[in-house]
């Protein structure tokens, strides 16, 4: 209380303009010698006059129905108290004031130009703004507050916290807890529960899980879209999961329906729904209202399944189960980084479970695989830790599948994806942490059988790091963990017998790509282009803005916008795992390099310098695109880092 | 009378430059009051009884007059005051004749500003000033607990006084001392006048700072059992502290009641005006807030009617409807005022047919309840960067308005008929006159649009508000007039001056003809469209009027002001019949319900308070806004009442409730105060949220759906 009260009086009585401000005041209007006593006198005048405009100023904005205190409530204020108002031009915002120092003096001033009335005549005028309208939506109906893109998220992200965190707050009598409030305004729940709650019982509130008509309609359309069999479909209903406000109350059933989904559709080994479902829990990752954190007991173990389970798909050694895990286990990173905190330790737990399965020898090299993958994505800190000290073991390991007697195919193939999963994470973090001259036999003694492949992926890492480090302006480039996409061709999902292609990622068809622009593909043979498309996660808007790496001569991004076209290549996109540890944007960004391959897509490496920017319409793409996944070292070493 | 004798003496070792400068500090105000006072008086303002206070600042006001030759005003307002002619000739002589040597003899005899300053002209130690406070406090703070609470009340405004006879009497730095070891153990909501009074140091500044002369002419009003009472007066006289008890007896009013002394919460819940609690006396007068009886209007039952209801397949249900409706419109309600009060407008027949429109609307209405909730529909304006500061829909909810900040007024259509203007006078001399669709015929098609912008003012646009009959738009603005607008040529026909100040709220009266206007110069005005000057002006505000509002049976104007006061004035004589006191920042919005008795304020505190206006008690507190309420309204029953704020949300609450609840017994107490139950949670039946629009203005359409405006703040 005290402590309040002297804040209170240190607000009240400390605030004088300083002397020193009167003097340059005064010098600036041509009064060169100010007595001291004058400037005390005057700036003790002067802020209580300030005071004075200042609470009129504030009448002014109280009454402009407005939180901002502008310029022109100064001059009406200024007005009342018969003082001619500042005449010019003002600014909107704020006004930048510049400081200087020198001769010991501090000084803040406005910097006014001088305006040439010839400039301003003859710039061109700015667009118009548009006018002012009005439109009429539904805030309540009935006493319900709609679930429509003009009301605010039913509940935001800290109710829901709240909601969750703490269920048992004290309930005062006569006093409603906040959130039966906010429940009462939806609707949600009865009043009468009000009698109850009276006493200091602890209660938790009751909530009630019913879904409105509409909702229920909802999530059958969006479940059912989602795990069926049309891609545009599914792409739009993964959309709507992933920026739709109002799915809070639909979040239980959602995160019911993909944990019970996985167990499933893993005894039934359909590859095909697993990554459906996997895709939904990256949507609704992806939705900036949803507090998720309530459902990660149904969630993380759905997740983890689909990154170590022994088999994923009826046929392992045709299937491309690898691509499911390798989504999975960015999922689950994604997540740590997103949900891990001290009380719940996701992180550690999930590195413990991890490290554990893949030290037992008799874990399966598909088992093996999704456990090195869950660890890599964690990030460079624990491939160095947990993943470069076993690096030896794994390698005889692998060894011993390879070069020994084949007991089976599948094995042979675990072995292989294990092996370049290793190259893959392991070759960067290396090129950190190991100083130029590589030496292969030094790799041999240090990581065994894997190291002379290392050696040359370094190699090939560094050679590649220090390109773009001559070629581009890497500061303005941002790296991000990547928010990887992806979808199965439609074959899978039948489980028939019919020919299976191993599995095609694709992109939504939301997101917009780019392509070759339109002359290209009449050229003899045409160089294969890189693209590197940046898109924020919701991007949904049908033109967006690209920001376009060329990595031959020009030293900035080239910004264009992606207009429609359609193109005959077939480029390949690849998904960039991004190294970036300082995520700091809330929305990060996604990026896919395209790579556009004419005839022969073995020149795609020596050819890669030359760049050019083009765009296609991305219902183009559908068809055609193949993602390149790290699988062939040779593509792996194209990533930019 | 010692005090007035020092005042003299303290005047006189002034040097005369203190006379001007006071009278220019007065300047505004007496001269905004000053066209009014004539005209005001002239109707029928009270002459009966002036009081010696009253005669000397008459004489002031016509020392003014004179100073500034307005010869014809002095004649006119002494004759209206009966004073004899030479009540100020001599000294205005001497004054005029002797030049600066007689400046002294005016101030001598001009009891303005000067000597409402000069009153803290007693001189105690100013060393023992901080001795004689805490005295007190120490005092207060041993007391039984009963008398505490009410005895604290007392702090505030020594604090005060005290504070301010150190200023005025150049004892800076003690001031400050004082000020810092005392402030902050002021009640909360005096924050903000604290904060005025700390920027004030010296004596210079209290010449024309309005706050202080607030202070000065208007006794703090505190209202105290008399128990506490005799505790104080005794710990006072037995200690001598007469500096205390001087400033008791001069600054402040003390309303002693017979009882039991009120509670912290009790005290609280009244306190938080500027000038302290209102005085009992002053809501004793009789307020009639019953309705004025409908005049009786045959409804036309004919065949489309029928028709109508037949369609909807129950038309029986329809007859008893009416027969009830008209037989209460027949009683004539005993708390009503008589229907020739005041003159109300005849009723024409498009008046008549908007009347039919509206009891075939009301027999549709929705009955709300805290079970029947109203839909809300909800008016966002888009793109008004320029700001929207008002907004005003038609009782009939076919047209909204805006007033904006860059000075212009905007009209919508909100129905698919659009606005049209008049044909020109000569396009109007071919159309035929004795036609049946006349009133079709002269509007202009090719103007048809569905809004249109009206231009005049040169400020922004505060107050907004229709006609009943929507032929005429009010708008008010910071360049101190109000205007009058046609909707039918959509041109300005009367600009309204007299405000001379920003004009902060302006309102129709439910009968059309009269409006209300109230602004930064403390006064509302009572207006007639076809007078250029104010038929009445309310004056006793100590600070700005926030918000007007007229009682629906269009007898009373109640005002809201940044004094956290509102004040109900009777239209018919022009006095101040109510205060209320209880918010603790400026009122932005008040709402009368519709059956007459009750009122509804909303101020920058986020409280809504209840007030019953026959009882002159406050009803109930709802808390729960955030942030500046800047609209309420009641359902067409009475029995919602929808509060729209800056924090972006439209409550609802249950008013009905807030109504039966409380113990009628209360009422009848003496001591003019009851019981509130903290229960604004239960009464809340619901918050809608925007995306990020203030809610700036609700209305309920006659079938009592909620309509909300504001301007969507990105």
């Amino acid at each position: 209380m005290s402590a309040m009260a002297e804040e209170r009086r240190q607000k009240h009585c400390s605030v004088v303009l300083p002397t020193e401000s009167m003097k340059a005041m005064a010098e600036s209007v041509g009064v060169g010698q100010l007595q001291e006593d004058s400037c005390v006198a005057l700036s003790e005048e002067v802020s209580y006059r300030i005071k004075e405009i200042a609470q009129d100023a504030l009448k002014f904005m109280h009454h402009g129905k407005r939180r901002k205190l502008t310029t022109s409530d100064i001059d009406n204020a200024l007005k009342l108290k018969n003082v001619e108002p500042l005449y010019g031009f003002q600014s909107q915002e704020f006004i930048p004031f510049r400081f200087a120092s020198g001769g010991g003096r501090e000084l803040h001033f406005y910097e006014e130009k001088e305006v040439d009335l010839s400039d301003i005549i003859n710039t061109p005028l700015p667009r118009v703004p548009l006018d002012v309208s009005l439109k009429a939506h539904w805030l309540s109906i009935e006493g319900m507050q709609p679930a429509i893109p003009e009301n605010p998220p039913p509940a935001t992200k800290e109710q829901q916290k709240v909601e969750s965190t703490e269920p048992l707050k004290v309930v005062k009598p006569g006093q409603e807890e906040e959130g039966t409030i906010q429940g009462k305004g939806q609707g949600t729940t009865t009043p009468d529960g009000k009698g109850k709650e009276k006493g200091l019982i602890r209660l938790k509130p009751r909530s009630t899980h019913e879904l409105s008509v509409e909702q229920q309609l909802y999530y059958k359309e969006i479940t059912e879209a989602c795990v069926g069999s049309c891609e545009a479909k599914r792409a739009e209903a993964l959309q709507s999961i992933a920026t739709d406000p109002g799915l809070y109350q639909m979040l239980p059933r959602f995160s019911t329906f993909i944990s019970e989904g996985v167990r499933v559709n893993v005894v039934q080994n359909n590859l095909a729904l697993l990554i459906y479902l996997m895709r939904m829990v990256k949507a609704l990752m992806d939705n900036p209202t949803l507090y998720l954190e309530k459902y990660l007991h149904e969630l993380i173990p759905a997740v983890v399944t689909c990154i170590v389970s022994k088999q994923l798909c009826l046929r392992p050694d045709v299937d491309n189960h690898w691509a499911l895990r390798d989504f999975a286990a960015r999922l689950m990173a994604q997540s740590c980084k997103t949900f891990s905190t001290t009380t719940n330790n996701i992180q550690s737990r999930i590195t413990k479970t991890f490290t554990k399965s893949w030290l037992d020898d008799k874990t399966q090299w598909t088992t093996r695989y999704g456990c090195i993958a869950g660890l890599a994505e964690l990030g460079p800190d624990v491939i160095k830790t947990l993943i470069i000290p076993r690096l030896a073991i794994e390698g005889a390991r692998i060894k011993a599948v390879m070069e020994g007697p084949v007991i089976s195919n599948i094995d042979k193939i675990g072995a292989e994806h294990v092996q370049s999963l290793l190259l893959k994470h392991c070759a960067s973090v290396i090129a950190k942490l190991r100083s130029p001259p590589d030496n292969v036999e030094q790799y041999r003694t240090e990581y065994g059988y894997l190291g002379p492949m290392l050696c040359s992926h370094v190699m090939k890492a560094r050679t590649q790091a220090a390109l773009q480090a001559q070629q581009v302006n890497r500061t303005t480039l941002t790296i991000t963990q990547p928010r990887p996409t992806l979808s199965v061709s439609q074959s899978g999902l039948s489980g028939s017998s019919g020919p299976r292609t191993p599995s095609i990622i694709k992109v939504p068809s939301s997101l917009t790509l780019m392509s070759p622009r339109p002359g290209t593909p009449s050229q003899p043979s045409p160089p294969a282009t890189k693209y590197i498309v940046m898109a924020t996660s919701a991007g949904a808007a049908s033109t967006q803005q690209v920001i376009t790496l060329s990595s031959s001569q020009s030293a900035s991004p080239v910004t264009s916008t992606v207009p429609s076209a359609t193109s005959t290549l077939q480029p390949l996109v690849k998904l960039e795992p991004g190294s970036g540890p300082g995520l700091t944007a809330s929305r990060p960004l996604q990026k896919y390099i395209v790579v556009s391959l004419p005839s022969s897509a073995s020149s795609s490496l020596e050819t890669k310098s030359s760049v050019l920017p083009t765009s296609i319409s991305s219902s183009s793409l559908d068809g055609g695109m193949k993602l390149e996944r790290s699988e062939s070292p040779g593509a792996s070493t194209q990533s930019p880092h | 009378d010692t005090s007035l004798a020092k005042q003299k003496t303290d005047i006189k070792t002034e040097p005369s430059t203190d006379g001007f400068g006071n009278n220019n500090a007065n300047d505004g105000r007496v001269l905004s009051a000053s066209p009014g006072s004539g005209s005001s008086t002239g109707s029928n303002k009270q002459t009966a009884a002036v009081t010696p206070e009253d005669q000397q600042t008459l004489l002031a006001v016509l020392q003014f007059l004179k100073k500034n030759k307005l010869i014809e005003s002095v004649e006119i307002l002494r004759r209206e005051a009966g004073l004899p002619e030479n009540s100020l000739d001599p000294k205005a002589t001497e004054s005029a004749g002797a030049g600066s040597g007689g400046a002294a003899a005016v101030a001598e005899d001009q009891p303005d500003v000067r000597v409402v300053l000069s009153a803290y002209s007693q001189q105690g130690d100013p060393t023992l000033y901080e001795v004689y406070y805490s005295d007190l406090k120490k005092f207060i703070e041993t007391v039984l607990d009963c008398h505490r609470a009410e005895l604290s009340q007392v702090f505030y405004p020594l604090f005060v006084h005290m504070y301010l006879e150190l200023v005025y009497n150049n004892h800076e730095s003690e001031a400050k001392a004082f000020f810092e070891k005392f402030s902050g153990d002021q009640e909360c909501y005096y924050e903000e006048d604290l904060r005025v009074l700390s920027g004030l140091t010296k004596k210079e500044h209290m010449r024309g700072n309005e706050t202080l002369l607030d202070f000065r002419t208007s006794k703090f009003v505190l209202r105290i059992s008399r128990d506490s009472y005799q505790l104080l007066k005794r710990h006072l006289q037995e200690r001598q502290n007469n500096q205390i008890w001087n400033i008791i007896q001069e600054h402040l009013y003390i309303d002693i009641f017979d009882g039991m002394p009120r509670s912290k919460s009790q005290i609280d819940a009244m306190s938080g005006s500027l000038a302290g609690e209102a005085k009992r006396e002053a809501n004793k007068t009789k307020v009639y807030y019953g309705l004025l009886k409908e005049p009786e209007i045959e409804l036309p039952l004919d065949d489309e009617d029928e028709e109508a209801e037949n369609e909807e397949g129950k038309p029986k249900k329809k007859k008893p409807k009416k027969d009830s409706m008209g037989s209460k419109s027949k009683k004539q309600d005993p708390n009503a005022p008589s229907q020739n009060r005041i003159p109300l407008p005849e009723l024409k027949d498009s008046d008549k047919l908007d009347k039919i429109m509206y009891m075939k609307e009301a027999t549709k209405r929705i009955r709300l309840g805290s079970d029947n909730l109203p839909s809300v529909c909800f008016y966002t304006f888009l793109n008004a960067y320029q700001g929207l500061t008002a907004v005003d829909f038609t009782d009939d909810s076919s047209l909204i308005a805006g007033g904006f900040a860059d000075s212009t007024v905007r009209v919508w259509s909100v129905t698919p008929k659009k606005l049209r203007k008049v044909k020109s006078a000569a396009d109007l001399n071919l159309i035929d006159k004795e036609s049946d669709d006349v009133l079709e015929r002269i509007m202009d098609e090719k103007t048809a649009s569905e809004s249109k912008i009206m231009y005049g003012h040169s400020g922004p646009v505060y107050g907004i508000s229709f006609s009943p009959d929507r032929n005429y738009l009010l708008s008010s603005s910071e360049d101190g007039t109000v205007r009058l607008w046609s909707l039918l040529t959509f041109t300005c026909l009367v600009a309204y001056k007299g405000h001379n100040y920003p004009v902060w709220d302006t309102q129709f009266s439910p009968y059309g003809y009269y409006f209300v206007s109230g602004g930064h110069d403390r006064v509302a005005r009572l207006w007639a469209t076809d007078h250029y000057q104010p038929l009445r002006i309310f004056s006793g505000h100590l600070a700005d009027i926030t918000c007007t509002r007229f009682h629906p049976n269009s007898n009373y104007v109640a005002t809201g002001s940044s004094d956290r006061t509102i004040r109900v004035w009777d239209v018919l004589s022009g006095n101040c019949v109510r205060i209320f006191t209880g918010h603790k920042g400026p009122i932005h919005s008040l709402a009368f319900s519709p059956n007459g008795k009750f009122l509804a304020s909303g101020a920058t505190d986020g409280r809504v308070l209840l007030w019953d206006i026959g009882h002159g008690l406050m009803m109930g507190e709802l808390k729960g806004h955030t942030d500046t309420i800047y609209s309420l309204r009641f359902s067409r029953d009475g029995e919602i009442l929808a509060s729209g704020s800056m924090d972006n949300t439209v409550r609802l609450w249950d008013v009905m409730k807030a109504f039966d609840d409380l113990e009628t017994d209360d009422f009848t107490a003496a001591t003019g105060h009851i019981h509130l139950q903290d229960n604004s949670q239960e009464l809340l039946l619901g918050t809608y949220t925007t995306k990020s629009t203030p809610v700036i203005h609700l209305h309920f359409t006659r079938r009592n759906l909620l309509l909300a405006a504001g301007a969507f703040n990105p």
